[in-house]
């Protein structure tokens, strides 16, 4: 028998603020109680969110007992999405898509651009910890091949120009450290 | 369920509703390749290989997940079923190695025989193969995951059989490996089945880990030694040595699979320190000797100490895993001397019930059953490390209905109780009692006055009228009653009470037994109150008085009361004090070396004939896998040599099946031996301090598994405080 006065719950709520954990019930109340792998995704959105944007071992494991689900189902979810990041990333993911369409239409050549611009390779971070690139699978956004995804938010039929735009507002959003990242659509999209 | 129509392959067959294509056609003999489908395991559907020619559809489906329909005309071997399976293996032959001269799985793989019948002589493809780092699982099994197909078998098997989920898919699409979490061990019971369901090499079975090649074994037939269910195994074994045991398929036992237990214990035999000669000890020095002088020094030792005492002061032991020849025999010797000190339930507190003869066995129900109980309740009964396979069963059975325990111990349960009290040991019949009573107030009719007056005075509870509430509601419900009830104090009041609760709800019961042929020993009358088949015989010590007054002289057969009896200390004392001790074993470490006079190597499990009755009742014989090695002999064959020494009459057995056909004979006739339980006496509250001891642990159970390396290296290993270091000294 396991021991019963040990509350599975505990662990979650003592690595996260109160807030984020009433967002996670928010999203567990969206399904029936007995289906129990559903809000894994939900729940490690919240958590990353609240971990500096990556997760660990410890907030995967606190998760599961949360959830009441296997450690291996959260495990796999999270080596799933290429969303969730296992280890720690810069403050802007940048996930460039290299899927069949984007492929087709230059994704190489932005990877490329990316990867000589900020003098890393991809899944590297930058000695400042500001960027990380990756590849990512493809985020339905073919029409607009090739396209890359910073910050929530999706830039489309990318050419050299733009990513040097893209990569220049956010040094200098990083500079001014006054406006917020969804700004910058906004000012792209000008 | 009503039936549809179809053709297969032009032959036309009658199918259940809801069944899939590939269940009717194996059920018909034709044959659709497959990875991912197992009879055993929920539909994955992604391995595709298994597709065939609907008439009405136009693409290939696969046979696994589609269900049949009425007038289905299906063609398994069309062009368009062949084309679609070729390139679905020219997909899976992608990314796997081409090491199969090197792999443990070849010669017995079905990607590699598949891949004969539908792989393309040359790869079209000339990129570069990904390689996918192995992990550790622990010391049961190997992987070589860079040969995984993604089938997903030992994941839903971890799932949905076993219930405990310990493998996963991580990472995706072409980064898609199985693992466990973070690189953990397996510590699943019953994990060695995902050896046998992998397809492909990715996991193989660690200890016969490039010990031979599959086209090299022969295999034999045999019986599982480790608990009383007696799984079917095949042993496999090349040049007369053993290699690996695999389960072999016996729905009404053990399904199609096999605990870890009775599936690595092999390796005591082929790698423990085996005793390969007798040895007699002269001056307290270890001498081999051959068999005809150590049996001579045995006769006239035991003439000595059996004569000088009429029999009184010599004892005999017999272990919970010997064949029910060798029980039979070691009893009809013994008794032949005029000994009547014969037992074989070391484990055993409570033998106040030995005054009535029976040879009932453990359960009166098949064990098949539990799979569809709507209540069972389990009483102090670990199912998971006891009888693994059972576990399994009752997990079943909770998909609808539910599961209660009483268990004084922390039980590790791989399905939902729905009720769960944990009362202290020393009062498990007290609490056992109250549900008793709750039952009784609910069907006041079937329980006589007698018993309502011994359970006056106890008093129920809520959870105790649930319980009762679900075993009498329940149209089919069981109570079983773990290993641990009868080494309880007051076995005898809780068989009672499962007895009487049982007639009350309308119930079945039954109770577990150490070791694999508790039941045959029984029968075979290897206890002192009764001899073979329940006969009559004069009273005699059983193994308490015996190991707890101290004898003159001891036989042990197979037995080691120093470690596995609950009186382990006061065993060891009285053997060191005891003037001569005989032990047949298999094996030269252990205590013995320091207690016996002499030690006659005999037969373990696989290198015997032999017969097992497991709990339900079935007799099991087998044949001998593979011959014992050097001077060791099968257990009754040593037996029947002796009593010729002694000039006893009717010992002339050329083989082990006369043996048992002489015990069967006189099991028939006696028939059913029915005798009430009487009534126990007043409850109260045991007072030792030995109540508390857990049964032996999941690999502690029997001298072979003591000694299977790989098995004692597994994490459960050292889940009870008997250790193997204590074991070797």
């Amino acid at each position: 028998m396991t021991d019963l006065s040990y509350d599975h719950k505990q662990h979650l709520k003592t690595l996260l603020p109160e807030p984020a954990i009433n967002e996670i019930d928010h999203w567990i109340k969206k399904y029936p109680p007995e289906r129990k792998r559903p809000p894994i995704i939900a729940a490690l959105k919240v958590v990353q969110e609240h971990n500096g944007n990556y997760l660990t071992e410890e907030l995967m494991q606190a998760v599961g007992e949360y959830l009441d689900v296997p450690q291996i189902a959260v495990f796999e979810v999270a080596t799933f999405y290429s969303m969730f990041h296992l280890d720690k990333v810069g403050k802007h993911v940048i996930s460039v898509c290299n899927n069949i369409s984007c492929s087709l239409r230059g994704a190489d050549n932005v990877i490329e651009q990316l990867q000589n611009r900020l003098n890393i390779k991809l899944g590297e971070t930058t000695d400042d910890g500001l960027y990380t690139i990756k590849t990512v699978e493809c985020m339905a956004a073919c029409g607009g091949a090739p396209m890359l995804e910073v910050d929530k938010v999706y830039f489309e039929n990318l050419t050299e120009e733009k990513v040097d735009q893209i990569l220049s507002d956010i040094a200098a959003l990083e500079i001014a450290k006054q406006k917020k990242p969804a700004d910058l659509s906004a000012e792209v999209k000008k | 369920m009503g039936k549809v129509h179809l053709e297969i392959d032009g032959k036309p067959f009658e199918a259940e509703v809801g069944s899939m294509i590939i269940e009717v056609a194996d059920l018909a003999g034709i044959y659709i390749p497959r990875f991912c489908y197992h009879k055993k395991l929920s539909v994955a559907a992604n391995c595709r290989m298994c597709m065939v020619d609907v008439s009405s559809i136009p693409k290939a489906v696969p046979a696994s997940a589609t269900p049949v329909a009425e007038g289905m005309q299906i063609q398994t071997k069309t062009e368009k079923a062949v084309s679609a399976r070729k390139s679905v293996m020219e997909f899976l032959l992608i990314n796997h190695p081409l090491d199969c001269p090197v792999c443990d799985q070849g010669g017995e793989c079905e990607l590699q025989d598949l891949s004969m019948e539908y792989g393309d002589d040359v790869s079209r493809f000339t990129e570069g193969k990904r390689v996918v780092k192995d992990k550790n699982i622990g010391p049961l099994i190997s992987t070589d995951m860079t040969r995984c197909i993604h089938c997903t078998r030992c994941v839903r098997f971890g799932q949905e059989v076993v219930g405990i989920r310990e493998m996963g898919a991580i990472g995706r699409g072409e980064h898609m490996e199985i693992s466990t979490y973070i690189e953990e061990s397996i510590e699943s019971e019953v994990s060695g089945n995902i050896i046998d369901l992998c397809p492909v090499g990715a996991l193989n079975a660690k200890p016969s880990l490039f010990k031979a090649r599959a086209w090299e074994m022969r295999q034999s037939p045999s019986i599982a030694a480790h608990d009383c269910l007696g799984s079917n195994v095949w042993v496999h074994h090349r040049r007369g040595d053993i290699i690996r045991v695999v389960p072999r398929e016996n729905e009404a036992i053990n399904e199609v699979w096999l605990s870890d237990r009775d599936r690595f214990s092999y390796q005591a035999l082929t790698e423990g320190e085996r005793l390969l000669k007798p040895r007699i000890k002269r001056h307290g020095e270890w001498q081999e000797a051959d068999w005809q002088s150590a049996l001579s020094f045995v006769a006239s030792e035991m003439k000595r100490v059996i004569g000088g005492s009429q029999g009184k002061n010599f004892g005999g032991l017999i272990g919970n895993s010997v064949t029910t020849e060798e029980s039979y025999l070691f009893q009809k010797l013994l008794r032949g001397m005029e000994c009547n000190n014969i037992d074989f339930r070391t484990r055993r507190r409570d033998f106040s019930g030995d005054g009535r003869s029976s040879v009932r066995s453990g359960f009166n129900f098949p064990m098949e059953e539990l799979d569809h109980m709507d209540a069972t309740l389990l009483i102090a009964a670990d199912l998971r490390h006891e009888q693994p396979l059972t576990a399994l069963r009752v997990r079943k059975s909770t998909g609808f209905g539910n599961a209660m325990a009483i268990n004084p111990f922390d039980g590790e349960y791989n399905f939902k109780l729905a009720h769960e009290i944990q009362p202290d040991p020393h009062f498990l019949a007290q609490e056992f009692a109250r549900v008793i009573v709750a039952a009784d107030k609910l069907n006041p009719d079937v329980l006589h006055a007698e018993a309502k007056e011994w359970l006056n005075g106890v008093e129920s509870e809520l959870v105790h009228e649930e319980i009762a509430k679900k075993l009498l509601h329940g149209e089919k419900s069981c109570i079983v009653l773990g290993v641990y009830v009868q080494e309880h104090p007051q076995a005898q009041t809780i068989n009672w009470l499962a007895e009487s609760l049982a007639s009350i709800t309308q119930s079945e019961w039954g109770y577990m037994t150490q070791g694999c042929n508790a039941a045959g020993n029984k029968i075979a009358g290897a206890v002192p109150m009764q001899s073979a088949a329940g006969g009559k015989s004069k009273a005699g010590k059983n193994a308490k008085q015996m190991l707890l007054e101290g004898l003159q002289g001891y036989f042990l057969f197979n037995c080691e009361p120093d470690v596995e009896s609950v009186w382990s200390k006061e065993a060891l004392n009285s053997l060191n004090n005891a003037s001569f001790v005989v032990a047949a074993t298999p094996f030269a470490d252990g205590r013995a070396l320091d207690y016996a006079d002499v030690l006659l190597p005999i037969a373990g499990c696989y290198e015997t004939s032999g017969t097992y009755i497991n709990v339900e009742g079935t007799w099991q014989s087998f044949a001998a896998a593979v011959k014992a090695p050097e001077e060791s002999r099968p257990g009754w064959k040593v037996l029947r040599v002796l009593a010729n020494l002694f000039e006893l009459k009717g010992f002339d057995y050329e083989s082990s099946e006369q043996v048992i056909n002489e015990l069967r004979e006189k099991f028939d006739a006696a028939g059913e031996n029915k005798v009430a339980r009487k009534i126990p006496p007043p409850l109260m509250q045991v007072n030792e301090s030995e109540v508390s001891r857990k049964s032996l642990g999941l690999y502690q159970v029997d001298s072979i598994v003591r000694r299977a390396k790989a098995l004692q290296q597994t994490p459960k290993a050292s889940t009870h405080p008997i250790s193997v270091s204590r074991v070797t000294t």
